[in-house]
This record gives C-alpha cells, sequence and structure tokens, in this order.
C-alpha cells in the first residue's frame, strides 16, 4: 500500500532589515512529505529540512510538549509544532503551517518572542511575607487554586492568539494572558507581601483590554484554564479595589481590609 | 513548486488561514441571541396571555367549564406581576410587566461574563473566532466603541465591572421564582380551581419547576458570586470562617465550569416556559393535570 502523502504550505521569509528599512517578507512553499504513523508537524518540518530544504528556521527543543519552544500556526492556528498530531489533520488539502504573527519575524517559523520578556521582568516578583521562610507553613488549600498557573511552559501561544496584541497591536497597554496568570498567581499566593498588584494588574498590564472572549484558554496546550481562573478572578479583584462603590465605602468606614 | 501567497492583512475582519468552519460557533450564537431577543420582545408587547390565574385573562373553549382551565401559572418573563401587586402605585401602569422585569434579568446576563464572551464575538466581531481578525462591528460602533479597540477600559463597556450588582438583584428574582414554582403546586384553591383542592401537579407546575432549578444553577454558578464566596481571598485556610468558605468555592466552581452550559439551557427554558403558559392561555395548547 502507498504511504499516505500531505502537502504542506510553509512560510519561508526573511526579517525586517531596521538599517535599510526594508520589510518582514516571505512566501508559502508547497512540499510533500510521506506520514509515517505516530508523526506530528514537528517531525514533518525535521523530514523537510533532511530532503529539501536544509536551510528551513524552525526552534524546538524537547518534542514532548514542555519547551515552549515550537510554538507556530498550524492552518491558521497557534499550536506546537511537536504535540499536533498529523492524523488529527485533514490531509486532502495542504497544511499551512506559519510562526507566530503577533511576534517580528526572524526567519521562516522563528519569531521574536524578546516582548514578552521584558513583560515580565517589568512585573515586580515574589515578595515574602516573613524574614524567615524557614517558619512558613504552608496549606495544601491555599496553593491548589495556583497550581495550576504553575504548568505554564511559556509557549506564547496565548500571547499570539490574543487579539488584543495580535490584531489590535496593543503591546504598549497590554502585558497579554500568560501575564495575568503570573499576575493571578502571585496575587493569590498567601504570602507574598505586595499589596500592589491588583492596581498593577490594571494599570500597567492593561487587564480593562481584555474582552473575556477566551481565546487564550482555546489555544493553551498546558489547558490552563487562563480568563476562568486567572483573569475573571482579577477583574473581579480590579472591581472591588477600584469599580465596586460599596467596596469603597466598607473600606472608608473600615469593614473591608485597605489592599 | 514555489507558490508565493501573499501574507494577508491578519488585522482585517475575517481574515484567516483557518480552514475549518470557525464561522458556525458565530452564527449560532447570533441566531440563538437574536431569537431570544425577538420573541421576549414580541411576548412583552403581547401585554397578555402571560398568567392564568384569572378565567378573565385566558382563552377558554366555547362551552368548557371555565374553573378547569385557571392554573396557578405565571410567565418568568412577567415575574414579579408588580401592577398586580401594587395596582395603586402602578394604576397609570397599562403595558405588559415584563417591560419593568425584563430590564432586571436582561442586565444580569448583559453584563456576565459568558454573554460577553459571546456577543463580543457573534455580534461584535472582536473577534469572531480565535485567530481571526475582528475589528469593532458597525454594531458596537453604534454602541459606543470608539474606532479604536478599547476593550472595556471606557463608556459604556466600563459598566461590565459593575455585573456583581446585577447578579445581588437576580439572586432576589430567584427567591420571587421559587415563590412561582411553589405556587404552581400549591396555589390552586385560591384561584378557584374546578375541584377545590389546593394542590395539584400539572405539565406547566413542572415546567415552571425546571425553569427555577435551570436559572438558579445558572445565576448561582456565576463568576461574581464565586469570587465573593472566596475568590477574593488569599488564605483560605486562615480561619475556619475562610475554610467553610474555600469548601463553598470549591463546590461552586464545579458548578461555575458549566456557566456557559447553563447560561444556555436556561435562557431556551425561560423561553419555552413563557411559549408553554402564553399557549394555554390562549386555548392553543391545553396543559394536563398529572394528578
Ligand atoms: S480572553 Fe482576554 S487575554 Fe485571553 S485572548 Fe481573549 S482578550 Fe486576550
Ligand atoms: S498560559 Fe498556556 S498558552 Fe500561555 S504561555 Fe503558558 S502554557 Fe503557553
Ligand atoms: S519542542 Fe518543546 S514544546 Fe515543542
Ligand atoms: S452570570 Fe455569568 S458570570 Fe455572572
Amino acid at each position: 500500500m502507498a504511504k499516505a502523502e500531505a502537502t504542506f504550505h510553509v512560510f519561508r521569509g526573511e526579517a525586517a532589515d531596521a538599517e535599510s528599512g526594508v520589510e518582514a517578507s516571505g512566501e508559502y512553499q508547497e512540499y510533500k512529505v510521506p506520514v509515517e504513523e505516530g508523526m506530528v508537524v514537528l517531525d514533518a518540518m525535521h523530514y523537510i529540512q533532511g530532503e529539501d530544504a536544509p536551510d528551513l528556521a524552525v526552534r524546538w527543543n524537547c518534542k514532548a510538549a514542555k519547551c515552549g519552544s515550537c510554538s507556530a500556526e498550524i492552518n491558521g492556528k497557534p499550536r506546537l509544532l511537536c504535540k499536533q498530531r498529523m492524523d488529527a489533520l485533514p490531509l486532502d488539502e495542504p497544511i499551512v503551517v506559519s510562526p507566530l504573527k503577533t511576534f517580528p519575524l526572524v526567519k521562516d517559523l522563528v519569531t521574536d518572542v524578546s516582548w514578552n520578556y521584558k513583560m515580565n521582568a517589568a512585573i515586580p516578583p515574589f515578595q515574602p511575607k516573613e524574614e524567615d521562610t524557614d517558619k512558613w507553613e504552608v496549606f495544601e488549600n491555599d496553593v491548589v487554586r495556583t497550581q495550576e498557573f504553575r504548568k505554564c511552559i511559556e509557549c506564547f501561544l496565548c500571547q499570539d492568539v490574543c487579539h488584543v496584541l495580535r490584531n489590535h497591536d496593543r503591546k504598549d497597554a497590554f502585558a497579554g494572558p500568560r501575564f495575568m496568570v503570573r499576575l493571578a498567581s502571585l496575587d493569590m499566593h498567601p504570602m507574598d507581601a505586595r499589596n500592589d498588584r491588583v492596581k498593577y494588574t490594571k494599570e500597567e498590564a492593561g487587564i480593562g483590554l481584555c474582552n473575556i472572549t477566551k481565546c487564550c484558554t482555546e489555544v493553551c496546550p498546558e489547558d490552563i484554564k487562563i480568563t476562568d481562573n486567572a483573569i475573571i478572578p482579577m477583574k473581579e479583584r480590579v472591581v472591588d479595589e477600584f469599580y465596586d462603590p460599596v467596596m469603597k465605602v466598607l473600606r472608608g468606614i473600615g469593614l473591608a481590609h485597605k489592599k | 513548486m514555489a507558490k508565493t501567497v501573499v501574507i494577508q492583512d491578519i488585522n482585517a475582519t475575517g481574515a484567516t488561514e483557518r480552514n475549518d468552519g470557525w464561522w458556525v460557533e458565530p452564527l449560532m450564537v447570533l441566531g440563538g441571541l437574536g431569537l431570544f431577543i425577538v420573541y421576549a420582545t414580541w411576548a412583552a408587547i403581547q401585554g397578555e396571555f402571560y398568567a392564568m390565574e384569572k378565567v378573565e385573562e385566558i382563552i377558554i373553549p366555547a362551552g368548557a367549564n371555565a374553573a378547569e382551565f385557571v392554573r396557578p401559572y405565571l410567565s418568568p418573563i412577567c415575574s414579579p406581576d408588580l401592577p398586580r401587586w401594587f395596582p395603586e402605585l402602578f394604576s397609570w401602569y397599562q403595558w405588559s410587566p415584563a417591560f419593568l422585569i425584563l430590564p432586571f434579568p436582561g442586565a444580569f446576563r448583559a453584563t456576565c461574563y459568558y454573554y460577553r464572551k459571546a456577543y463580543y464575538r457573534s455580534f461584535f466581531t472582536t473577534p469572531a473566532a480565535c485567530s481571526v481578525g475582528g475589528q469593532p462591528s458597525p454594531l458596537s460602533k453604534l454602541l459606543g466603541f470608539t474606532k479604536k479597540y478599547t476593550g472595556e477600559t471606557q463608556f459604556p463597556m466600563y459598566f461590565q465591572n459593575l455585573h456583581r450588582f446585577t447578579f445581588y438583584i437576580a439572586a432576589l428574582f430567584m427567591v420571587i421564582l421559587a415563590y412561582d414554582a411553589y405556587q404552581g403546586f400549591f396555589g390552586w384553591e385560591h384561584i378557584g380551581y374546578a375541584d377545590g383542592k389546593n394542590f395539584h401537579v400539572g405539565v406547566g407546575s413542572l415546567v415552571i419547576l425546571g425553569n427555577v432549578v435551570l436559572l438558579g444553577l445558572y445565576t448561582f454558578s456565576c463568576h461574581s458570586w464565586r469570587h465573593l464566596l472566596a475568590g477574593k481571598l488569599d488564605c483560605f485556610s486562615c480561619s475556619d470562617f475562610t475554610s467553610k468558605r474555600f469548601d463553598a468555592w470549591k463546590r461552586q466552581s464545579f458548578l461555575n465550569e458549566h456557566h456557559m452550559l447553563f447560561a444556555w439551557v436556561s435562557l431556551i427554558w425561560v423561553g419555552f416556559t413563557d411559549l408553554y403558559i402564553r399557549l394555554c392561555a390562549m386555548g392553543i395548547w391545553q396543559d394536563r393535570i398529572l394528578f
């Protein structure tokens, strides 16, 4: 029996050149790849590198959906190349593989995601409440909620799909879902001493720009319920501090905590 | 074999490389919500046949015994029937109570975190689906979005932040609707039902009971309620009270995961309950008494 063959349209392109002012450009090239059992799209990219295009740039490390390096878009959907199985894709039409479209192109399937590292570095790190951390007693109940957030592998697929960054280009005002997750895990931590996380989430990270349309949740390869468990709870905390007139009165007369 | 494909503008509404039926879901939501809005508006404008308690307010087949056709049923979209409760206060008011009532559950659903997602996608196209380009639709501009996307930071979307207050009101409504459901079983005597007994189970009683159960599931799976229960706490094990709140939060979180399901089922059931009572009151359909 002849092996099934898949047709790929893979984006091949070059970065923008700031000096000469040349914009990023590229085109989709067609490649044929024989389909093996258990194959993932990253295998197909390696096959193309081996057979047709040794200069095809693709970033990867673990091939186990754990390092978050191989993020790209498959048939228009943000995916990990190493997690997308071939048998879950229709083979009767070309499989389109492109780089993350929200971040600047480096080459072919590789993008420059360093903006995310800047957003990360800007967030004030965990600040323990007590000096002597040896004395800490943390109960399981107090960390179950934030355990989920620790699964994040920083693949930035959520950042790629978020329309605030992708279509409205508000990188100036919105840190993106990945950092809403991080801020939630810090703000919900019982031992974090900072009381300005909610303010930061509203004013620096721009949570109001998220309209909870849940695309981040749809693409997260770690199945983190980003919108329901991080963003909406943080929006509610922002309401407590900034919008709820009753809470304001309660705080004024000392019946609610000043954060 | 090089194929040059123009890199499209990924930001234009509908622009995408997706080849699956990404438009199916937003269209279904558009149709579903649209249908409900049209039906509820029509039902409110019709202005009668929303209750079956009074002989003169329902249509009785010629020659039949009128007392066999009254029912302790009131449509949820007209409950509480304020003009009937406070006749002096509302003597000037001549329209359906639906116009007095619907704004409250309407505001609750309009600011609900799930429905926000649903209509931002289907009606406002910001975005219509994931990794599909979307600029604010003409409708969203009409409703006050500036040209530029501003999320929920500006008027009028700013008011989405007050969702919790609509939840408080919705929780009060649940008490009233529970009372209506109770009446559906134990309110037959004072409306003068034929056999003079107070307890009956009609198909309508069950329909109304289903309504209050589903609305309860929807209302109490709300994200604002989840926050209030214990989501706002940082430390769950700090006191007995916070531990109790944590237990409640865990249970509520289970409901919350299904919030979208409850949102739809309860919406459909509200419409169905109203339709059922309306058809019976108009004599088009006959309610059966089971026992
Ligand atoms: S839910 Fe918010 S953060 Fe997530 S993709 Fe949508 S707009 Fe972006
Ligand atoms: S939250 Fe999920 S999608 Fe976003 S970076 Fe982390 S693992 Fe990736
Ligand atoms: S290669 Fe590590 S996540 Fe795909
Ligand atoms: S009712 Fe949907 S979130 Fe409150």
